[in-house]
Parts: C-alpha cells; structure tokens; sequence
C-alpha cells in the first residue's frame, strides 16, 4: 500500500511542493534532452537520405570527439583542431561509402543495418587504438557558470548547448527544404535506382550525407565530451536516441528535436521523483519502455510517414 | 465458349460499396453479383478501381459503405483471416510469393489452415505431425502435377522466371482449395504461349474443382475467351454488367476506352 | 566423385523430406557426432573446455534460439541477453527454492519462465515492425538487466549481487557445480545442443516453420493465406525465448558457474546476433558455425596479437574490436548469406568435382 502510494501519489505532491525545484529538473531534463536531440539529428539525417538505420551514429560522435581531442593534445589551436578533425570526418565518410554502401547497394535494410552496428565496433576500435581509451577532458572554451533566472538556478552551458542546436537544425531544414542538393537528398531516401535513373549522383550525395552527419556528431561529440567527459559511454548515447527517433519518427528532423526533448525531461523528471521508491537508476530503462508504449499506439511517432502498405 | 457446369446461386454479392483513401474515391457504389462457378472477368481503364475492389472482397480494405454477402452471410467488411477461413483465395498483381522459400513450401503454405497439429507435436515430428506433413504434401504434389511444375519444386522461387512466378502464386491458391478465387492479372507480362498455358488453367479449375473465379485482365481476347460475365468499372463506378458481347457492344464502355472526356 | 548423389533416389515423400537425404550428409553428421560425444572428451585438456568448447556450445544453442525469431520468422531482437538472464535467474530460483527438483524440470522450467517474458514483449510485434521491434526489444534488455540487478529476491540477497551454481548430477554424474568435471559439463551441452537442433529441425521443416518464413517475407500475403501474424509472430518469440532461456541457464550452471547481471547486458545480444548474421540467418547450421566463429575468432587474434606480435593485451582488445567490425562489414558485403550459404556453395562445388560443371 505504502508503495503503491509512493509511486501514484507522493510524487505528484513532491512536484507541487517545490515548484522552482521542479522547473531546475525541467531545464536540466530540456538540456539533457537537447543533447540526445543532437545524436538523434544524425541518424535523421541518414535515413532521410539513405534509408540506413546507421547504429555507429553514437559511436561518430564519440570517435570525433576523440579525433578533436587527441589534434588539441597536439597543441593546435582550437578552431583549427575543430577544422581538421571535420576533415577528418569528411575523409570518413568517403571511405564509408566506398567500402561500405557502395557494395551493399541494393541490399535489404536489415543488412545495411547490421553493416553500421559493425561500423560502430570498428570506429571504436579504431579510435581507441589511435588515442587511448581513458577518459580525457574537452575544453573548447564554453563557459560553464551558473547563475540565476526567475529564482532557478541554471548553468550557462545549457543555454549554449541549447543555441547552438538551434542554431544547426535551422540550417539543416534551409539545407533540405530550400537547396538543389537537399531536394536531392529527399529523392535518393525514397528510391534509390529511381534517384540514378533521373542523373542523381548516389556516391556524392552519401558522401555529403555522411560528412554532414559527421558534423552533426562532432557537434554532438563535444557537447556530451564537454560536459561529461569522452568516454565509451558516449557511444551508448547512441542506444539513448533510439527511443527518441520512435517517438519523434524516424524522417522527422523537427520529430528529432521534438522526441530528444520529451525523452530528456521524462528521464530526468521519472529519476527524480519516480526514482527512489523503484530503487533508482530508472533512466536506464525508462525512455524504452515509454518509446515501447508510444509504438503501440503510434507507431509512426509523433511526426513520422504513416506507411501506407500496398499490395 | 462452351462451358459444360451449371452456373449455380449467387456466392458473393456486393451491394453499394464505396471505398475512398483520403481524397481518392476508389469505389463509388458499386453493386454486382458473382454466382457459383463462373467465371466472371472485371475490367477496365488503369486506376478504375479494380484491385481494390478484389481488396476489398478479401478483407484487405474495408470499405466505408456497403455491404458483402459470401456464402450467405452479409457483413460491411471482411477481414483476410475470415476471408481465407471461408474459402476466398487470390493471387496479386505483382506475385506476391514468397521469396526465401521454394516452390513447394510456397505451395504448402496454402495448406496451413488445413494443418491442426500443434507445436508440440511437430517438435517431435515422428507421429501425427509426420503423417498429416505427408498426407498434405500428396495434395501439393497433385497440384504441382495440375500445373506442370514438377522440375522446380525445390528452387527458391525468388530465382524463378515471371511467368513460373505467376503459375506457382497460382498453385498456392489452389492449395487453399478455395470455392472463390481472384486472380489480379494473371496473364500481366506473359507471351503468347505462356498466355494460352494459364488459360488453360484456368479453364481446367474452373472445371476439375468447381471454382468460381473473378480475374482481372486486360487482354480483351483473353476475356472474350473465358468469362462467362463481364463487369466493367471506370473511376470506380461500375459502367456495364453483362454477357461479353453485351458488354463489348456497350456504347459507355466503348467511350470509357477510347477516352471520351467525363464531366 | 565423392559427394554425387546420381543413384540416391527418393521413392517416397518420406525419404524426400528426410533431414539429411544425402547419404554423404548422414555419414558426415554422425561421424562428426561420434567424434564430438566419444573421441573429444578423452583428448580435449580443461583450457579447451573451459575457454573453446563449452562456451562454443552454449553460444551455439543462444544462437540457434535468436535465429528461431530473427532468422526465420524475421522479427528483428536486441533483448537476447534479457530472456538468457531470465533463463539463468529463474535456473537459480528453482534449484534454490526446490533443492530437490530434478535438473531436467529445472532447464524446462527456466526456458519456460522465459519464453513467458518472452511473450509479453513480444506482444508489440503485431504492431511493430523492423527496427521499431528492435528498440521494443531494447526495451526488454534493459528492464530485464536492471529488475535483476535491484530485486534482490532474484538473488537470495547476496552481498555481491552474483548467483552461485548449486550442484546438480543427472544419471550419476556430477553436472553443475564446482565440482562438476568439464568433461562433464561439456557432454551436457552437446546433448542439449543436438536435441535442439533436431526440435528446431523439425519445426522448420513443417507447418510452424513455413509461417514464421511466410511472415518473415511477406506478412501481407501470409495473413491472406489464412496465417494469423499475431500467433505466428508470438509462437516465435515464445518458442525462441525458450531456447534463449535454456541456454542463459546452461551460461550461468555449465559454463561460468557464478555470474551477475554483468553477463547478460546488451555486449550479449549484439554478440549472438553477429553469430547469427555471420553464421547465416536461417540456418540451423549458421547459428553452430556462426557461434564458432565468434568463439574462435577473439582468441585465434589474441594469440596473433599479443603471442606473436607482442602487442599489450590492451591494445590487442582494441585491434579486436576493429577486425571484428571490418569482418562484419566483408562478410555482408561478399556473402549476406553467411557461412552457412558459403558451405552450401562449397558442397554443391563437392558434388561436381573434380569436373569444373
């Protein structure tokens, strides 16, 4: 009985007891949420445009991350090293599409899909081999201090992290809707020999897919890394956007955002207050199972294509 | 041509159904009759609203007016299990076989309503799930024998050539042993001999077993040939119901395909 | 000239339908049983038992369950190490709680308790598909994973949070339990192992099988035929949750005989599901070679690495992970069909030979 309390009621009058606390975990779960919104873009990015599901999205923004930091250890100036680990990333994608999707061209979905879970396990390996698996500190010069808003305390870095994902989705949606490539993007993710067959060059276009979500993830990449730290864990991040992709659909770049930050603030709000009676650490599961219960209502998520099956 | 059944009762009766898609209007009221062992042929201009008019007879669409009667029984819509379960079986526009499987398991899968042994006893396998495998594999094996195709029993029909596609989806239907079948097609993409081959099928099963067949088709000699009744449609009205030669005399149908503008 | 099968005719539906209806086939696979049953136990050392052949055998039958619902019946699963956690915990539960059940209702018993787990998430399938399944199954992993690692209930409430394997014996012989010989341990899985391959065998080959592959490659079609998805979909994820139970049991009492939820996390499914995929989907034999393959293949590049190289064991990890990787990637690319396909080529390359065609 006193569980059943716990879990139904108490939580909802710890909420209104403390308002301005709940509004810090609102802001720190809209922050948390913008981060996953961030590794979500990517994956958007690349089924939008390739129809690949591509599971090493976490995993880029790790190793760029990584890329970032071992070029800044070298003693380059930050914008350089920023500039030079987007080579990199570039110089990525074009070996990903020559040695992975060409090959794998007409294959199925699920193939593709298991050929980036492979990608993941190479990267990682790659990047730990190249710089080292212990935890290393990024500093790229955002400020991180508090201070007060309307009796909440919050962290500057949120607000710069929020910005500058804001700042990105709006030039990928001008990027998509309103360019001559972008178009082209639309048409190879929804046939890809009908893309060929009216001159779309495939090989560009997943090139230029790929090195955008390349950018994306290093964005990615260095805000997680500025805040927790690179590590492994941030390819698990990856795993933590899959829920969001469900509920904001997977073509969807708004439905990203949108998915990241409900997923950021249910976490962060389901920890706090529905947390210690379940014995806690319930963010590991929790955005799964509220993706699993979203599926069986909508399972096109919030902004998703219904698919309409034909015979 | 003569055909020597007696055309019996009506089996399935549609009466009003509409069918619409967002702004698309598939069906507009339409009503007509199919009577046991007949063969009827619907035809009509692409897009007219003839595949989703077999859609809708085997539970795929359900339509937002109207009614079906099957053997008796009205309901507005059916549903593909009830469809089956009652005895309605169809082969698809595209051949929708499938692909990893062979030939054979492709034909016996029609068989699986007819299979009642459970899980338990086909783990063991030896015993009642032995004999009813073997009884129906017999079955398959007169169908595969009916329809010539005994040299590709264990090839992947996904490496089959269209036409063998086509005769094998036939085959699957037939496994259903079904009183209705609805054939979307069948002769789309066939040459001549290939053409007069399923011809001869369908004539035979429409004979050998009593099936009462609908097919789609756009070979007008081929209709001519088989049917027994011809039901036109047009933008998802029905234009003309009748004989073959009623129909091909039918100043509407004439003017549907020469493509006389429409108000 | 060895492998023709000119002269072998089948004059009955029967014969035809038998397992192996090549004679050659029939007198590989029993050779290769004998050996494995007979010859194997006499030379293999502890090493090879502890670290190639038991784990190999319990992968193996892993792999054979996930297959049963990826491969055949086409539902795509990430929750693999969840339903093998079940299989183990429930394992420990019974042995604990009836000290004096038999060990063959405690393996039945714990592939049950997970097929039943198995069954509630799999009741999403009829409305999910593809990739959305595979995240409703990372659901499953994660859940599962944390309910064993906060309900101390599931392990007796242990200080160290790990499960001990209690000492069982089965026809006089001392199977579970640190006293159990490896030889031991390693007979009980092959057994297992070779029972459900003929199980999954026969399933396959019959009406089940025909609906799980109908499904899997075109479930409209199917449910026009008059197959049920919902009942197809859920006896798969059932029957395969089964065998994924079983073998999570036979991880925790035969192979590593103390274990925490550490064992079961998601590194475990994406390892069964790269035994699956490499080994071949739907294939009885890819999900055997395919969990040999992922056995092997981690030691043979260790030996290379840090044996004849001279790596540090730390860096060799790393070049691990992106050999496999890279493997995975050329095996898709060059055959996405798996080893078991590349065997078949290579049979039907026997039966020809030595002519060219």
């Amino acid at each position: 009985m006193d569980f059943l309390y716990s879990i139904t009621i108490a939580p909802f009058l710890d909420i209104g007891s403390d308002l301005i606390f709940f509004a810090e975990v609102l802001i720190g779960g809209l922050s948390a949420g913008v981060m996953y919104s961030l590794v979500a873009l990517g994956f958007v990015l690349i089924y939008k445009a390739s129809g690949v599901f591509n599971f090493a999205q976490g995993v880029l923004a790790l190793f760029a991350a990584l890329t970032l930091v071992g070029i800044m250890e070298w003693g380059v100036p930050i914008p350089l090293a920023m500039a030079l680990t987007m080579v990199v990333m570039i110089a990525l994608a074009f070996a990903v599409e020559r040695l992975m999707l060409r090959p794998l061209v007409n294959q199925e979905q699920i193939i593709l899909f298991m050929a980036t879970i492979g990608l993941a396990y190479f990267l990682e390996g790659l990047g730990d081999t190249l710089w080292g698996s212990n935890v290393k500190k990024l500093d790229v010069g955002i400020p991180d201090v508090p201070f007060e808003a309307g009796g909440m305390l919050l962290q500057t870095f949120e607000l710069f992290a929020a910005a500058t994902a804001g700042v990105l989705v709006a030039a990928l949606a001008v990027f998509f809707h309103y360019t001559r490539i972008g178009r082209a993007l639309r048409a190879v993710a929804d046939d890809h020999q009908a893309a060929l067959s009216v001159g779309i060059p495939l090989k560009t276009i997943w090139v230029i897919v790929w090195s955008t979500a390349g950018l994306v993830a290093l964005v990615a990449g260095i805000m997680w890394g500025a805040k927790s730290g690179v590590q492994f864990s941030l390819s698990l991040i990856a795993l933590k956007a899959l829920p969001v992709l469900i509920l904001g659909g997977f073509t969807s770049v708004p439905g990203a955002i949108l998915g990241g930050l409900i997923i950021g603030v249910g976490e962060k709000v389901g920890e706090v207050y529905w947390g210690p009676p379940l014995g806690g650490a319930i963010e590991n599961w929790f955005a799964y199972v509220v993706a699993l219960v979203f599926l069986v209502f909508r399972p096109q998520g919030l902004f998703g294509e219904k698919i309409i099956e034909r015979v | 041509m003569e055909h020597r059944r007696i055309i019996g009762e009506t089996l399935l009766k549609i009466e009003n159904v509409s069918l619409g898609f967002g702004g698309v209007q598939a069906l507009s009221e339409v009503s007509f009759e199919i009577r046991e062992k007949e063969i009827l042929a619907i035809i009509g201009p692409n897009g007219a609203g003839k595949t989703s008019m077999l859609n809708v007879i085997n539970g795929f669409y359900h339509p937002q007016q109207g009614a079906i009667t099957f053997k008796g029984e009205v309901r507005r819509a059916m549903r593909p299990h009830q469809a089956a379960v009652q005895g309605i079986a169809r082969t698809f526009q595209n051949v929708a076989l499938f692909k990893g499987m062979s030939t054979l398991d492709n034909i016996m899968s029609g068989r699986n309503l007819k299979m009642r042994r459970n899980a338990l006893w086909q783990a063991i396998h030896f015993g009642p799930a032995r004999r009813e495998e073997l009884e129906h594999r017999e079955a398959v094996e007169r169908i595969i024998d009916f329809l010539e195709i005994q040299a590709i029993r264990r090839i992947p029909v996904g490496r089959l050539p269209y036409g063998l596609q086509k005769r094998v989806e036939l085959g699957r239907a037939l496994a259903m042993e079904p009183e209705l079948l609805l054939l979307d097609e069948p002769m789309a993409g066939m040459n001549v001999e290939e053409k007069e081959d399923m011809s001869r099928f369908v004539i035979d099963v429409n004979e050998q077993f009593g099936t009462t067949m609908a097919l789609i088709e756009h070979d007008m000699g081929v209709v001519m040939d088989l049917s027994d009744r011809v039901i036109v449609l047009d933008y998802g009205r029905k234009l003309a119901d009748g004989t073959p030669d009623e129909v091909r005399a039918n100043q509407d149908v004439i003017d549907a395909y020469l493509g006389v503008p429409h108000d | 000239m060895l492998y023709r099968d000119t002269g072998q005719f089948k004059t009955s539906y029967a014969s035809d339908q038998a397992v192996f209806p090549i004679l050659q086939d029939r007198i590989g696979v029993i050779a290769v049983l004998l050996f494995a049953f007979l010859v194997v136990p006499l030379i293999a050392d502890d090493y090879w038992f502890q670290a190639v052949l038991i784990p190999f055998l319990v992968y193996a039958l892993a792999a054979l369950g996930l297959n049963i619902l990826t491969g055949y019946a086409g539902q795509v699963s990430l929750g693999t190490g969840g339903f093998m956690a079940v299989g183990a915990y429930s394992a420990y539960k019974m042995m604990t709680a009836f000290p004096d059940l038999h060990i063959v209702f405690v393996f039945i018993s714990a592939g049950l308790f997970a097929a039943a787990v198995g069954l509630v998430f799999g009741l999403p399938s009829l409305r999910i598909k593809g990739f959305y399944l595979a995240v409703a199954t990372l659901a499953a992993q994660f859940f599962l994973i944390w309910l064993f690692n906060r309900v101390g209930w599931f392990y007796n409430y242990n200080p160290s949070g790990t499960i001990d394997a209690p000492t069982r014996e089965f026809l006089g012989f001392l199977i579970t339990g640190n006293q159990a010989t490896p030889a031991a341990r390693y007979l009980t899985a092959l057994a297992m192992l070779v029972v459900f391959c003929l199980i999954t065998k026969n399933l396959v080959r019959g009406r089940i099988g025909r609906s799980w592959m109908a499904i899997r490659d075109m479930d409209i079609a199917a449910e026009i035929i008059g197959i049920r998805p919902l009942s197809t979909k859920l006896t798969a994820f059932a029957i395969s949750s089964f065998v994924c139970g079983i073998a999570g049991a036979e991880l925790f009492l035969l192979h590593l005989g103390s274990v925490e939820t550490l064992a079961f996390d998601i590194n475990l499914s994406f390892l069964v599901l790269f035994m699956v995929i490499i080994g071949g989907l739907g294939s009885i034999l890819g999900s055997i070679l395919g969990a040999a393959f992922m056995v092997l293949m981690p030691i043979l590049l260790t030996n290379l690495f840090v044996g004849v190289l001279g790596m540090q064991a730390v860096t060799a990890k790393h070049l691990e992970f992106m050999v496999l990787g890279a493997l995975i990637i050329l095996f898709l690319v060059v055959e996405p069909n798996g080893l078991a396909r590349l065997w078949q080529i290579l049979k039907e390359k026997l039966r020809l030979w030595p002519f060219p065609y």
